[in-house]
């Protein structure tokens, strides 16, 4: 850097930061624009399709959680299935009580949150991987607890109640609109969060802890914070699972609890692209697209899943965006900052510069 | 009389809880690996020693050294390759690695053998039958050899590291991997030979499980794994004998919480574990602070 550069850097003159180097207006209007399009899926594709994307809604809540857990905060969790079964469960029991399944979807995502607070006491103890293996007990004891209750399904599970009478093309198009307003909300909370301070503190403590708590920044309060938003955001998206397969069960293969469902969401996210927004979204289509081709021939898609996540985790680190992004040079959720250097101009964005701070 | 029994399988049972931790434990304190296939290694294991005598038709304590052999090689490979390639890219990455293995393992077993239970038949042999002490309290011999396995291999692995040339070199590798290759020592190499021996002791596990009980293709993580660690934690971080201690308290509170109610059985285990995580999260026998 030249002496002059550092002269006007010190000097504060011509200096601009701004979140993104391109002019984000039309990102966000064409993300706008995608959610009243998806919002309109059940007046013009056929239930089957929406039946489908419900799913894929389900797994995009659930990826792009995993992704603040472990591409934001470096929590590698592989027990976020006890917040997705507890949210079923949320979801089960008012609705034995009376209230409607849909507007239990707030109860869901908030019980799974209060849950988060003791058994974050419990894990944070232990750091890295075997804070990964805590989770995995975690999750394993609460299914074994809720098992023991009989008054709730015990270890067979349960018909969801509530909806006796209801059209089920009317209920299909509902339960697509809650998984998408779930999927919504919680892509949304990620970008927003990590836009306040708390995004700010996450990237100190990811490139030097030490460092960063030297400063005074709260590491063990912002990572708490993270794990409990992700808990309600799996939550709910178990909750919306209920809803999709009208019962709820504990364990076997495709139970709420099994940790096929963290393995899915980790492996979209990992695909995609850790530490991005965008990642999870290209993840959870690639899931789909590999889970729809291959659905007949049973576990393959998890195995073939789990290989090329193994893969992009060795190969390509930053995932299928971060291929994207180095060649593109795009943000469609800018949640860093970039620095100007003095006179630079939009139209210079095709010039070799320094890669955006995110 | 219920409650010895009870106390005296929890104890034996507590031997093989023991040894599926060693390999976790000699990976984690070497490599600062948290091996998250460690359990589906040793369903793999205990798949490949159930093959071996289906096609074969050796006796079983023959499949035993085939399979620890075996499982060694796995190790070394597999060492040297992915896992290194992992290592080398951070924590994060070790443990998606290992998760995305864990994953494989298991649907590929599931693939291919089915979710139906096996067991490795032991024959009617005198390691099949048992022995009483009083009015009933039966003792299986096989628990009681497998108790004998999981010391030995302690008492063997806490020699070899603490008293023998190459235990000195892992423990320098494991100490100060940059010095220790200034000095002279492969640490790749030195890191693949530990994988070999952790894989071994998994084959082990994997082995002496299937023959207590029988295998699923799920048994690697909702058992095998989850067990290990609890034993880990319960005794301590990177203390050997402190994992014995730590399964054998794991083996003794379930079996206790299975006299309770039958259903109880691995609810009282994860209770003591969670217990244990929040009284002494050192765990029982450590004298410093995990790092």
């Amino acid at each position: 850097m030249s002496v002059t550069t550092d002269a006007t850097v010190r000097s504060g003159q011509d200096l601009k930061v701004t979140r993104s180097r391109r002019n984000v207006a039309w990102t966000g209007a064409g993300a706008l624009a995608v959610v009243v399009v998806l919002a309109l899926f059940p007046y013009i594709v056929y239930s089957g399709t929406t039946a489908i994307m419900v799913q894929g809604l389900i797994v995009l809540t659930l990826a792009s959680m995993w992704n603040l857990l472990a591409g934001y905060a470096g929590l590698v969790s592989v027990g976020q299935q006890a917040f997705f079964g507890l949210g079923a469960y949320f979801i089960l029991i008012p609705a034995m009580h009376g209230v409607s399944p849909f507007a239990a979807l707030p109860i869901a995502a908030a019980g799974a949150a209060v849950v988060s607070f003791p058994l974050w006491w419990l894990v944070s103890r232990l750091r890295t991987g075997y804070f990964a293996i805590a989770t995995w007990v975690m999750a394993s004891a609460i299914m074994l607890f809720i098992e023991q209750i009989q008054s709730i399904g015990g270890g067979t599970g349960m018909p969801l109640p509530g909806f006796a009478g209801m059209d089920p093309t009317l209920l299909a198009a509902y339960t697509y609109w809650a998984a998408l307003i779930v999927a919504v909300v919680a892509i949304g909370a990620v970008y927003f969060l990590l836009r306040s301070r708390l995004g700010l503190v996450l990237t100190a403590i990811r490139d030097d802890e030490t460092a960063a708590r030297s400063s005074g920044v709260k590491v063990g309060l912002a990572r708490l914070l993270v794990f409990v938003v992700a808990a309600a955001g799996c939550g709910a998206a178990g909750g919306v699972l209920a809803i999709d397969q009208l019962q709820v069960v504990p364990a076997t293969s495709g139970g709420v609890f099994s940790v096929q469902w963290t393995a899915i969401m980790a492996f979209a996210s990992i695909i995609g692209g850790l530490g991005t927004i965008e990642g999870p979204i290209i993840g959870t289509a690639v899931y789909m697209i590999l889970q729809q081709t291959l659905q007949s021939y049973n576990a393959w898609y998890l195995i073939i899943l789990g290989l090329v996540a193994i893969g992009v985790a060795i190969f390509a680190r930053r995932g299928l965006w971060g291929l994207l992004d180095d060649k593109f040079n795009i943000r469609l959720f800018p949640v860093g900052y970039y620095l100007w250097s003095p006179g630079e101009t939009r139209r210079r964005q095709r010039a070799k510069g320094p890669a955006p701070v995110s | 009389m219920s409650w010895v029994n009870a106390i005296i399988q929890g104890i034996l049972t507590g031997g093989l809880y023991a040894l599926f931790a060693c390999g976790l434990s000699l990976l984690f304190g070497v490599m600062r690996v948290v091996n998250l296939a460690h359990g589906d290694l040793a369903t793999v294991a205990a798949y490949v020693g159930i093959g071996i005598i289906a096609v074969t038709h050796v006796p079983f304590l023959w499949s035993i050294p085939i399979v620890v052999a075996i499982m060694a090689v796995v190790g070394y490979v597999l060492q040297r390759s992915l896992l290194q390639a992992a290592i080398t890219r951070g924590e994060l990455t070790t443990l998606i690695v290992t998760f995305g293995l864990s994953i494989v393992i298991e649907n590929g077993l599931l693939q291919f053998f089915t979710a139906n239970n096996r067991g490795i038949g032991v024959g009617s042999s005198l390691i099949s039958s048992s022995f009483s002490i009083g009015s009933g309290l039966q003792i299986a011999w096989l628990d009681v050899a497998i108790f004998g396995l999981a010391v030995v291999v302690l008492l063997g692995l806490q020699y070899f590291l603490s008293a023998s040339k190459y235990g000195r070199l892992i423990r320098a590798v494991a100490d100060d991997r940059e010095a220790a290759q200034l000095s002279g020592a492969n640490y790749q190499h030195v890191f693949g030979i530990c994988a070999a021996l952790a894989f071994a002791t998994v084959a082990l596990a994997g082995i002496a499980y299937g023959m207590t009980t029988v295998v699923s293709p799920t048994t690697g993580t909702d058992t095998i794994l989850l067990f290990a660690f609890a034993a880990v934690v319960i005794g301590g971080l990177g203390s050997l004998w402190g994992t014995l201690v730590g399964g054998i308290v794991l083996g003794v509170s379930q079996q206790i919480g299975a006299q309770i109610n039958i259903s109880y059985e691995l609810l009282a285990g994860y209770i003591v574990f969670l217990v244990v995580l929040v009284i002494r999260p050192q765990g029982l026998t450590a004298r410093r602070s995990q790092t």
